[in-house]
């Protein structure tokens, strides 16, 4: 079996046994890398060097200290966003073609105490404004079950690797469905943690009180093994939550009898492909059979979440995208001779259109005279969303829905109709605006292309969806692996 | 004719002189090579988080309380979002509808007369970076540099009630807020390194109307003088404008130092729109009371307390007090002294004298002082005690406070001592009126004046050591 197609236990297994060494399996990784990547399109930047230095290093420590890490030698690679040390961290930005930050993002450095081995970095939608990577500064990543279909988007680049077998896992960021929606077009595991449970220090900053780092994996076991790595409180990030973190493997097993499981009907509603629908219902069967109590329930907020999405994301964007300047790094249009115009130039060459049009639209909605329209009210609508949820988890351990609308779709088909693009987060950004954790978890295929079940849980309750979405995994009865690319 | 009268209200910025910045752990040491104070969070860089440092919370406090402030419950930060160089993140981490205190008073005193000026608000923000233009100014510059030291040094910014009426108030306000923020200890308050900044609203009316003028804003006072003459030229301006039927245009001016004059800034129309939001990667502060109380039991004695204490203990006049107390840092060297000389009143006219003379004239604050509290009590003994005269004291203060050296050590290296033998003064005394007979003669024949210039003469003879009192006495004797 090619190691490349792997999941981080497995290949833990094999470590500990001296089946292979850590150096085997990284060069394993960037061949595989060099040999598809050219079609698949996921990395900016591959960090050959540092990989292999690093894997060497944990070669040594399993020789001398039998380093039992089940992350260690593990090679993954990380979103464009997440600060790497030295290392170009572009958000696939032309604004930050050339950044290179001087510190590492709290999530990185716990994973490389852990000895993790970074492949590089990957593509994703500019500043993770987008749904496909087609708004990507550089380059659209393919989707590996579809080359002529995007995967998702913004952690486009995160899940196709994963999918392609060119990471064991990669870490994502989610602000309104970016780690879950290219998760469930790639047939991958995407977890975006609760608010506050993942530091974001590191994690250049879209939506603040939105943004959380999560993993993508192949399989719920690896999830909850990287989600245990990088969760805690951290003293750099004041909205960290000092709760402590369970071992989200051990507590692992498929039996969820008595689960209480809610189905809000909104998320079924006509916008919703048919197919989608259809396997998450027979997902839904699984979990009866399990012995969870499947109920139908209601989330009336929902259709208001879009566009609160809408308002809240783009102005916290505004703000956190204003130091974008050409003063202190990244792009600056050198020809200009006065600092309004090195302001003006500067930005309208190093951003993308949609990155403008959110700040736009953000800078309006907070601007006096439209705050209270805008932004406050969709303060308040956020606090009904959140009251929509807090309700339905008096009555259920977990929600169940779709986590998109259809399944991937082709390149260039909603690039000119943005409501459509935007659509494709429906289901994703209630998670987001109530702050709590939401899993996705590939449930079948629809003409050949995966389907995502999303499962959302109560703040904190990371536990109860890792437990539910591992017994699904274990009694769905098929596995889903994108197809092998042919080799040229 | 009609009468006119000002109404000014100031927004006062003072730097916290806490160790570290308000939301990272970089020093706030003033003068440090350019860019040597920075972190990549007041870099703003991207990815960092604020995380706010409590003691700026505690200063905070401490100033609203000394202020008669409420201490909000409930307070938060906000985003105040602006372009400018200095400003590395390009919004400013600021308070904008929930501020940590407001509600307070301050008491000044204007020609004897107490009068209450009401604080609106007092918040907490960070401080931005600065900006050094090639050719020293901006206009003329081929580039700028930032230097990011400043970035993030913890501001509180107090905003004042409209209750100022004159410059003078405007002057005298500032001077206390500046005491009472120095004794709490939460600043330096130097207006030329930039802790104490002030910017004034101003605006004219009708004396006894109850309505408000249309009011421009002041900038770039960078003294206690600046403020008044700015006040005192701008309030003019108005005035006259108004006299002439004109109407005056609500804008930002600045004060021109060199030429005297506020000239615009900026209009109304070019006013920024700072989109001020919640800042999201902060939580909301909840202040717990007992907190408060701790620091109110904290709180040290301050300028108004100090100044009738010393009036009461010590019997100085209130004028006295009033200046020894206008600075922590004075008044604390008052009261080493005494607390080891039991002259009040002597050491009060050694401070406010030549102390703070020397002072003003070298431009230093008394903590920079090279004399200190018991190296002037020991000029003062040797002056009890007979060693030297009143005279040579002062004398020795100059060099005491040019060479750092004690009273003594230059009392000997100089051979200043008093000659105090009366048998050396006689041969003195002799030798002078040997000298001047003329002089001799016009006393005898009752020119009192020429007994003093027969002192000089001594005086100058003995390099003004002679003990005048015994110069005096043997003097009369053989006249």
């Amino acid at each position: 079996m090619e190691v490349t197609k792997l999941k981080a236990h497995e290949i833990h297994e094999m470590l500990k046994k001296g089946e292979i060494s850590v150096r085997e399996l990284t060069e394993a990784f960037l061949d595989r890398i060099d040999r598809i990547d050219d079609r698949i399109h996921a990395y900016i930047t591959v960090t050959r060097e540092k990989a292999l230095e690093q894997a060497d290093r944990v070669d040594a420590g399993i020789r001398s200290e039998g380093n039992t890490e089940v992350l260690a030698g593990i090679p993954m690679a990380l979103k464009d966003n997440l600060c790497t040390k030295d290392i170009k961290t572009t958000c696939s930005s032309k604004i930050l073609y050339n950044y290179k930050p001087p510190y590492s993002a709290t999530v990185v450095e716990k994973l490389e105490e852990k000895g993790a081995v970074m492949l590089g970095k990957l593509n994703m939608d500019e500043f993770a404004m987008g749904s496909s990577t087609e708004n990507s500064g550089f380059f659209t990543t393919r989707n590996p079950w579809d080359l002529e279909r995007v995967p998702g988007g913004s952690s486009g680049g995160s899940a196709a690797a994963v999918a392609a077998g060119e990471a064991v896992y990669s870490l994502g960021s989610d602000t309104g469905g970016s780690i879950r929606q290219p998760a469930a077009f790639c047939g991958v595991v995407g977890l975006k943690p609760t608010y506050g449970r993942v530091s974001r220090y590191g994690l250049v900053a879209f939506a603040s009180s939105l943004d959380q780092i999560g993993p993508i994996t192949k399989d719920v076991r690896d999830c909850a093994l990287v989600l245990k790595a990088i969760a805690g409180y951290d003293p750099m990030d004041s909205t960290s939550v000092n709760a402590p973190v369970p071992d989200y493997e051990k507590i692992l097993d498929d039996n969820i009898k008595g689960l209480r499981v809610g189905i809000p009907k909104e998320y079924f509603g006509s916008g919703i492909s048919s197919e989608v629908k259809d396997r998450v219902r027979e997902a839904i069967d699984v979990l009866e059979g399990l012995g969870a109590i499947c109920e139908e329930t209601s989330l009336p907020h929902t259709e208001y979440a879009l566009p609160v999405y809408y308002i809240i994301a783009p102005a916290e964007a505004s703000s956190n995208l204003a130091r974008y300047d050409g003063v202190q790094y990244g792009y600056r249009n050198m020809e200009v001779e006065d600092l309004i115009s090195m302001y003006k130039t500067t930005r309208s060459e190093g951003f993308g259109p949609e990155v403008k049009r959110r700040i736009m639209l953000g800078t309006y909605a907070l601007s006096s005279g439209y705050y209270d329209a805008y932004y406050l009210k969709a303060l308040k609508v956020r606090t009904l969303i959140k009251q929509d949820f807090d309700r339905a988890f008096e009555k259920f351990d977990v929600l169940v829905t779709p986590t998109t609308p259809t399944t991937a779709f082709k390149i260039g088909e909603r690039t000119k109709d943005l409501i459509s693009m935007y659509m494709s987060d429906l289901l994703t950004v209630p998670a987001n605006m109530a702050g709590i954790p939401a899993i996705s978890v590939p449930c079948g295929l629809s003409n050949g292309l995966p389907v995502g079940m999303q499962i959302m849980a109560k703040p904190f309750a990371e536990d109860v969806l890792l437990k539910t979405a591992y017994a699904y995994e274990c009694h769905r009865g098929f596995e889903i692996t994108a197809p092998e690319l042919e080799v040229f | 004719m009609v009468e006119y009268e000002a109404v000014i209200g100031l927004e006062v910025h003072a730097e916290l002189k806490t160790k570290s910045k308000i939301f990272c752990s970089c020093s706030t040491e003033f003068g440090a090579d350019p860019n040597t104070q920075v972190c990549p969070v007041c870099l703003g860089l991207p990815g960092t988080l604020p995380v706010l440092n409590k003691r700026v919370v505690e200063f905070a406090i401490k100033a609203a309380l000394a202020l008669n402030c409420k201490i909000a419950e409930y307070s938060k930060f906000d985003r105040k979002n602006y372009f400018y160089p200095d400003l590395p993140k390009n919004y400013q981490i600021s308070q904008y509808d929930l501020p940590i205190a407001a509600n307070g008073y301050l008491t000044i005193n204007i020609d004897g007369k107490e009068k209450r000026i009401g604080i609106t608000r007092l918040h907490m923000e960070e401080d931005a970076g600065k900006l050094i233009h090639s050719n020293d100014d901006i206009s003329r510059a081929d580039y700028s540099l930032v230097d990011f030291n400043r970035t993030g040094v913890p501001l509180i910014e107090i905003v004042s009630e409209p209750d100022i009426r004159t410059p003078e108030e405007a002057r005298v306000y500032l001077e206390q807020l500046k005491a009472i923020l120095q004794y709490t200890e939460v600043s330096d308050c130097k207006m030329q390194e930039g802790s104490l900044r002030c910017d004034a609203n101003v605006s004219v009316r009708p004396k006894g109307s109850s309505k408000f003028g249309t009011k421009t804003e002041l900038k770039n006072m960078n003294s206690f003088k600046a403020l008044q003459k700015a006040l005192e030229y701008e309030i003019n301006r108005q005035i006259e404008l108004l006299e002439k039927g004109i109407p005056v245009v609500q804008e930002t001016r600045t004060w021109n130092e060199q030429k005297g004059i506020t000239e615009t800034l900026r209009s109304k129309e070019e006013a920024h729109d700072y989109r001020y939001f919640p800042e999201p990667d902060l939580v909301p502060l909840v202040i717990d009371r007992e907190w408060v109380e701790e620091i109110r039991k904290s709180l040290p004695e301050l300028p108004s307390e100090r100044k009738n204490r010393l009036i009461r203990d010590y019997g100085l006049p209130e004028y006295d007090a009033e200046v020894i107390t206008s600075s922590k840092a004075l008044a604390d060297f008052y009261d080493e002294c005494v607390d080891i000389y039991d002259n009040p009143k002597e050491i009060s006219n050694w401070v406010m004298g030549e102390l703070l003379r020397l002072l003003n004239a070298n431009n230093m604050e008394v903590e920079d002082s090279p004399i200190k509290p018991k190296d002037l009590v020991g000029l003062l003994e040797l002056q009890k005690k007979g060693v030297i005269s009143g005279k040579i004291a002062k004398q020795v203060f100059d060099e005491m406070f040019e060479t750092g050296k004690d009273a003594e050590t230059i009392v000997k290296e100089k051979d200043l001592v008093q000659i105090s033998d009366v048998g050396e003064l006689e041969e003195i005394v002799d030798r002078v009126m040997e000298a001047n007979p003329k002089s001799v003669e016009d006393y005898r024949n009752g020119k009192e004046r020429a007994l003093k210039f027969l002192v000089g003469q001594i005086m100058k003879e003995t390099k003004g050591k002679a003990n005048p009192q015994l110069v005096n006495e043997i003097l009369k004797k053989k006249l």
